[in-house]
């Protein structure tokens, strides 16, 4: 692995996107703050110094007029790369999204394209609150015409964003900023990781566990304590929500006979419900128990701490669950959960890292 | 704050004197500036946009509003909330994310909002707040009232559509409203002229066939004086105003500390609106009027001291939410 270097999600995105300007000369960024000295989180850092402002182009507050713009642009063949710092922004910009990015190769007859990426960040912790944290991979999934990936893992955001750009398709990039922080090994250079639905990130054969982007790093520390049981958990990435290929999962469900999948949204409504409806109409018969969903409770998401500790799942929640549904005795788990849920209980519920200490 | 007590509906929102006003904006100073300076403590775990350096608009403003008028604002409103007679007790346990916070918790330091004084929203969205305010002005009227509705707003909420569709609005139909844009340059980190063309902001109202009004925003009599025609437009029919105030963030736009080093302002412009302290420039009027010198700024700091620690003190040991109140009004 002489190739790689040790770098979290965010610095990925960063180089990703500056491979992309410095390969494609039609590639460009908008946004608020693209050009600030923050930078979105750093994952623009530096691109304005090197490709000026033409091209690093600092927004209005006017997130659905410059999507328009950004379209427009894309239909000439320009391929713009928008980044919101929070989904709850982008949801000004969902006429311009869904009436036009994902129609118009459709309407217009498979003429035109429109290669546009929307970077959306989801602000959870330190109290955002309600219009400040959302969740919405849903709201984004279930419109045809728009591909969605959501990253995890710092080798595969940088593949998948390179991926995106190079899509000719409109490609929504959903990121859980607690994801941003996820170090992990990184290949030099230039490198696709296609967009082409779920894919395994460990074998086994007890219970199939699909989650996504945040959930997934919690789901493969509940895997962990799950083997130190014995229960060996079958967990998929749902990276890539759409184009919808849930196959791999009913697959796996005709193996395992039992499903749990877990996301960073509501539970209602929500990408599970899409999963857990693909794997009744397949393969009904394989279930040996009724599938489960977590996800987020049915409201808001309160700013204060206190009313959170039930809010999110965990790894515990997963632990719990993925027993239940392997019938795992409680006593066979109940050594290694406890010793995860003292280690958890260590860090504060609501940063991102523990190095973090606000104020945004 | 002391609420005069001319009758019900009328009465304003606070005590208009000279000395009063003051007090008003020191007391909001104070109260942000013990914010900046406990916030290291971990414990508000919520973001605060400071309005420090931005007192005057608030102030002189609302001075001009009854009580039953209403005010939307925006993320930066501790100092809108406070102006209008909002509860600190209430402002400062929101903060702290506890159960006698005016959300109870589960807005933050956003949301801040009390009916009881026409605070009506606070919205962390940018724009959000205008059209709710021609919405507050259109029930006002419909109600067969002369109240008015203000709404509280940045340099960069004008980006947004909606702005003019609230202000088309708004002139179409003669609501009474107060479009209160708060100049402070600056938009997060990036300067106006990064976003918006060249030109005097209250021409946008022409668009619209709208008064407009523009005056300095540190100068707390002729915001005062600006927002009084307005309002009195509003009551009588005229229709609605936009009224530009020319201002300055001292802090960072999220958060305590300054940044003026970071690259996307000057220390020497800081230091130039510093200068201009519209605090300052407050108590040197009322100084050369003799209605204040050093005994009373004394005392009034005490006073004002005494009252914001007790409202610290209150909300630090104030008990959080119930866990199980968390699922309570999602719907009636
Ligand atoms: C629709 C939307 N886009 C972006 C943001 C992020 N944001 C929060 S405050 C802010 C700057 C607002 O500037 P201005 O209106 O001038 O108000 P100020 O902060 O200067 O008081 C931005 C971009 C947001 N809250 N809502
Ligand atoms: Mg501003």
């Amino acid at each position: 692995m002489a190739d790689t270097r040790l770098m979290n999600v965010a610095a990925a995105l960063r180089e990703a996107t500056d491979l992309c300007m410095a390969r494609d000369p039609r590639v460009f960024v908008m946004g608020e703050g693209v050009a600030d000295p923050k930078a979105i989180f750093g994952t623009t850092a530096g691109l304005l110094e090197r490709y000026g402002r033409d091209r690093v182009m600092e927004m209005p507050i006017a997130e659905n007029g410059f999507t328009g713009v950004a379209i427009g642009a894309a239909l000439l063949g320009r391929r713009p790369l928008i980044i919101h710092q929070r989904v709850d922004f982008a949801l000004l910009a969902l006429e311009q999204l869904v009436n036009n990015a994902a129609k118009t190769r459709y309407v217009s007859n498979g003429r035109h394209r429109v290669p546009l990426v929307v970077r959306m960040i989801v602000g959870r912790g330190w109290g955002q609150g309600p219009a400040h944290s959302q969740s919405l991979d849903a709201l984004f999934a279930m419109i045809p015409g728009l591909k969605l990936v959501l990253p995890t893992t710092a080798r595969e955001a940088k593949g998948q964003l390179i991926a995106a750009i190079e899509d000719d398709d409109p490609v929504m990039m959903i990121e859980h900023r607690w994801v941003h922080y996820a170090t992990g090994h990184v290949p030099e250079g230039y490198y696709t990781v296609p967009l082409d639905g779920p894919r395994r990130v460990r074998e086994g054969g007890d219970v199939t566990i699909v989650a996504t982007s945040y959930m997934l790093l919690e789901a493969l520390r509940a895997a962990d304590t799950l083997a130190q049981a014995g229960v060996q958990a079958d967990v998929i990435d749902m990276a890539v929500p759409r184009p919808f290929r849930p196959q791999l999962v009913v697959d796996s469900v005709r193996r395992t006979g039992r499903l749990l999948c877990i996301d960073t949204g509501f539970r209602l409504f929500g990408i599970g419900a899409e999963l857990v409806a693909s794997v009744a109409e397949q393969a009904l018969g394989s279930l040996a128990k009724p599938p489960v969903r977590l996800g987020l409770p049915d409201h808001p998401t309160p700013s204060t701490r206190a009313l959170l500790t039930d809010f999110y799942p965990t790894a515990l929640s997963i632990i719990d669950a993925a027993a239940e549904l392997a019938d795992v005795p409680v006593e066979r788990i109940a050594g290694p959960r406890e010793a995860l849920a003292v280690e958890l209980s260590k860090l504060p519920m609501d940063v991102p890292h523990p190095t973090f200490r606000g104020p945004f | 704050m002391t609420r005069t007590t001319t009758s019900g509906g009328a009465a304003t929102v606070g005590d208009n004197s000279p000395l009063g006003l003051y007090r008003s904006m020191l007391r909001i100073r104070l109260i942000e500036e013990a914010i900046a300076e406990r916030y290291a403590e971990q414990e508000m775990r919520c973001p605060v946009h400071l309005s420090i350096g931005q007192e005057a608009v608030a102030v002189g403003v609302c001075a001009e509003l009854r009580r039953t008028d209403k005010v939307v604002s925006t993320h930066r409103c501790h100092a809108h909330y406070l102006a209008k007679g909002g509860d600190l007790k209430a402002m400062m346990a929101e903060i702290y994310g506890k159960a006698a916070g005016c959300c109870g918790g589960r807005g933050g330091s956003m949301h801040l909002f009390d009916d009881d004084v026409g605070m009506l929203l606070s919205l962390p969205i940018v724009a959000s707040c205008m059209p709710i305010a021609v919405g507050a002005a259109l029930a006002l009227r419909q109600e067969g009232t002369d109240g008015v509705a203000a709404t509280f707003f940045g340099d960069g909420s004008i980006e947004e559509g909606v702005f003019h569709e609230s202000m088309n609005f708004a002139a179409l139909h003669r609501l009474p409203v107060l479009f209160v844009l708060e100049n402070n340059l600056y938009s997060c980190y990036t300067g106006l002229a990064d976003r918006q063309p060249d030109r005097p902001l209250a021409d946008l109202a022409k668009a619209h066939a709208m008064a407009a009004e523009t005056a300095d925003g540190n100068d707390l009599e002729a915001v005062r004086a600006a927002t009084a025609r307005a309002v009195a437009r509003g009551r009588a029919g005229e229709g609605p105003t936009l009224l530009v105030f020319d201002t300055y963030r001292w802090r960072e736009h999220c958060g305590p500390n300054y940044d003026n080093d970071i690259g996307y302002r000057t220390e020497a412009e800081f230091q130039g609106w510093k200068a201009g302290c519209p605090v300052e420039r407050t108590a040197a009027a009322l100084r050369a009027a003799g209605l204040l010198d050093e005994a009373l700024e004394a005392a009034l700091r005490r006073e004002l001291g005494a009252e914001v620690a007790e409202a610290f003190d209150f909300a630090r040991n104030a008990p959080f939410p119930a866990a199980d109140s968390v699922k309570d009004h999602v719907y009636g």
